[in-house]
């Protein structure tokens, strides 16, 4: 009997995940790569790399949902999409089936989603149209402490006296690191304030109400974020396998079950605000 | 989950007699001010427009205009020149695209009514600040920059319930109006008149609420985006017989609408209710997210805030004020609370979208907890979007469109 696999594609402002399940709603091949500008080569590109992974071939492709900013973009592949709140309810509860509130921290967006024992979406919060506590704040301020991304965990870590930041905004935000690094502060500590900036944000975007569960690339690449959350909420944060592929797996759950929607027709009759202008 | 089948688009036949209703409503403006005809007022949207129209004014409101700049995505332009001046972005954007417009010598109406070179020039500014008090500041702004008198009502706000002291009130202010307008207008108020004016609105607003009311049946036969439209002559020309006539007009092809079962968006699935300003610089866009998800936004306390069931012409300056001061703006939350539960309820809602409208918190009411409280009451979902009743610079258009879809996923599911 030939292979099947359920593809779900999250294509985010700033990585393309690709997860690849078997009929048994296992993990049997998954990766990720920047998005960059060309969205279909990079979807090509993270797809061929799960196929090899899991030892499969586009031909054993029985399903494929995708999700994230660029998910009618993908149309090679699948033109059923499903949002990437959707589909982080739906692979976070594959992982953790009970209530739960899910915080997932994005290149661009937060997110934070609320699922009842049965997996039902109750509400969901996404951050306004300003990129602080998002993964693009970490890179700004990486940016301005010239350091790779991937530095920041162990230098949270060994922090031992945490330089906070007091502004909402990431411009002025950047200003504060600035002014920290011209009073000589150790950039162990500016990056501690910084990552408990990120988390503040977050908290406060919704009451946490059920078992706290976190997941995006940017929680997957900072775990101290994880334990910091845990601290400052004074409770256990659950975390998948692999926190940046939580909205990929919930799309391709969707492919195994069969579902995700058709592009949206457009259909309103209206007329126009300028009356002479029909 | 989504049918494959294309959501056909429906016209509202009576738009093409709005349209020449308000085009004559422009010109006979533009004659006014350019010949000198009749007297100019401009007056804000719930003004005291009864009484400028019993003393002979033809009335003018800039909210609708600013509605214009944004909706022809024209604010962007000149939103800066009124910030350069000391205008806020973060105040009013109607007030920041109205000023920045005129001082740049642009207005939607040159191209919408060929033979309109601008606005009206007024002779007397007319606000009532039950809105907000931008609007106080911004007829202030042409009152300095024109040379024009700026009258107007300073009305309570945040108001629980209605009382006796807050209609006296508003009634002496209203009353007190009327020496300078008779000096400007050089007319005496003929209360028959006033009373003829307050029986027109009040004719005007309950065709407008009937209208509006044909959206409790299923499938809907309008939109909240045709309400934002259609509601033009009920802003712009209430206490007019063209108002009334046209609203029976409209209340008819609705009631038809409703006998024949046709959906304003075909198939609808899901009901929604939309609170506070609409976006207009994306009115056709969200219609369309919305219509393509087969949900229906069948009714929003926006369309509902040009109903006036306290006119009466027996008593009309005290029922004028009872009526701006019934309005849902006005309101405190414990009504506002009420009033959307009921709404709700009434038009059998499946979730409620809130517009958080960056530059417009006085109706934007989601900074106080009710979207919360309103969903732990009903148990209807609610939804926030972020963004402005013109300002787009405030809009992230993806977002909005991933909260709106998602939301709709949610909806469905829970169905």
């Amino acid at each position: 009997m030939s292979k099947r696999f359920f593809v779900g594609l999250d294509m985010g402002s700033s990585r393309t995940k690709v997860a690849l399940l078997n009929a048994d709603r296992q993990l049997v091949g998954h990766a990720v790569k920047k998005s960059g500008t060309n969205f279909a080569a990079t979807a090509k590109a993270c797809l061929d790399v799960a196929l090899d992974m899991a030892g499969g071939t586009r031909k054993e492709i029985a399903g494929a949902v995708s999700t994230g900013y660029g998910r009618t973009n993908v149309s090679f592949i699948t033109d059923r999409s499903k949002t990437e709140i959707g589909c982080l309810a739906k692979g976070c509860y594959h992982y953790f089936p009970q209530a739960i509130t899910i915080i997932d921290i994005g290149g661009q967006d937060n997110k934070v989603i609320n699922l009842d024992a049965a997996g039902r979406r109750g509400s969901f919060k996404m951050n306004r149209k300003c990129a602080a506590g998002t993964g693009a704040f970490l890179e700004e301020m990486a940016g301005r402490l010239d350091l790779q991304l991937e530095e920041m965990n162990a230098l949270a870590q060994q922090s031992r006296e945490m330089i906070k930041l007091g502004s909402f905004c990431t411009v002025f935000s950047a200003t504060e690191v600035l002014e920290s690094i011209r009073h000589g502060k150790k950039v162990s500590d500016i990056v501690k304030g910084i990552f408990y900036s990120v988390i503040r944000r977050v908290l406060e975007m919704d009451a946490l109400t059920e078992q706290v569960t976190m997941t995006g690339g940017v929680v997957e690449h900072n775990p101290y974020l994880v334990e910091m959350a845990q601290e400052m909420i004074e409770r256990p944060v659950l975390v998948p396998d692999f926190p940046q592929l939580a909205g990929a797996v919930g799309a391709a759950l969707y492919a195994v079950e069969g579902e995700g929607d058709p592009p949206a027709e457009p259909g309103w009759g209206g007329a126009k605000l300028i009356w002479a202008l029909q | 989950m989504m049918d494959d089948k294309k959501t056909v688009r429906k016209k509202i036949q009576t738009t093409d007699q709005m349209n020449k209703i308000m085009a004559d409503y422009f010109y006979g403006l533009n004659q006014a001010a350019t010949t000198g005809s009749q007297k100019v007022a401009w007056c804000t949207s719930v003004g005291p427009v009864e009484l400028l129209r019993a003393m002979g004014f033809v009335v003018y409101f800039p909210e609708n205009h600013a509605a214009m700049l944004g909706a022809t995505r024209t604010s962007n332009e000149v939103i800066p020149t009124a910030t350069a001046i000391g205008y806020s972005p973060d105040i009013c954007s109607y007030l920041t695209s109205d000023i920045g417009a005129y001082l740049k010598g642009i207005t939607p109406l040159s191209k919408a009514y060929p033979g309109i070179k601008s606005v009206p020039k007024p002779d007397v500014l007319v606000y009532n600040t039950n809105q907000c008090r931008d609007v106080q500041d911004w007829f202030a702004w042409y009152s300095r920059t024109l040379g024009v008198p700026c009258i107007g009502v300073s009305s309570p706000k945040c108001i629980s319930d209605v009382t006796a002291a807050h209609i006296d009130d508003v009634t002496r202010q209203i009353e007190a109006l009327i020496p300078t307008l008779v000096s400007i207008s050089e007319q005496k108020l003929d209360l028959a008149r006033l009373r003829e004016v307050v029986s027109l609105s009040r004719q005007c607003t309950d065709i407008w609420k009937e209208v509006l009311e044909t959206a409790t049946a299923s499938p809907a036969p309008l939109t909240f985006f045709d309400s934002a439209i259609h509601m033009g002559p009920a802003v712009v020309l209430r206490g007019t017989r063209e108002a009334v006539a046209y609203y029976r007009l409209l209340l008819s092809e609705m009631k038809e609408r409703v006998g024949s079962g046709i959906a304003a968006v075909d198939g609808e699935r899901l009901r929604l209710f939309w609170e506070g300003l609409p976006v207009w610089g994306r009115l056709r866009q969200h219609s369309e997210i919305f219509a393509g998800l087969k949900a229906n936004i069948v009714a929003s306390s926006y369309g509902s805030s040009w109903i006036f069931p306290a006119l009466d012409p027996d008593d009309p300056i005290r029922s004028m004020a009872k009526a701006y001061l019934e309005l849902f703006i006005v309101r405190a939350d414990v009504y506002k609370e009420k009033h959307l539960q009921e709404m709700l309820e009434k038009f059998r809602v499946d979730g409620i979208v809130f517009h958080d409208s960056k530059t417009c918190p006085h109706n934007a009411n989601t900074h106080y907890g009710l979207p919360q409280r309103l969903e732990m009451k009903t148990g209807i979902p609610a939804l926030v979007i972020s963004g402005d009743v013109t300002d787009m610079r405030c809009i992230s258009d993806e977002q909005t469109k991933t909260n709106i879809e998602a939301f709709i996923e949610q909806l469905e599911e829970g169905k």
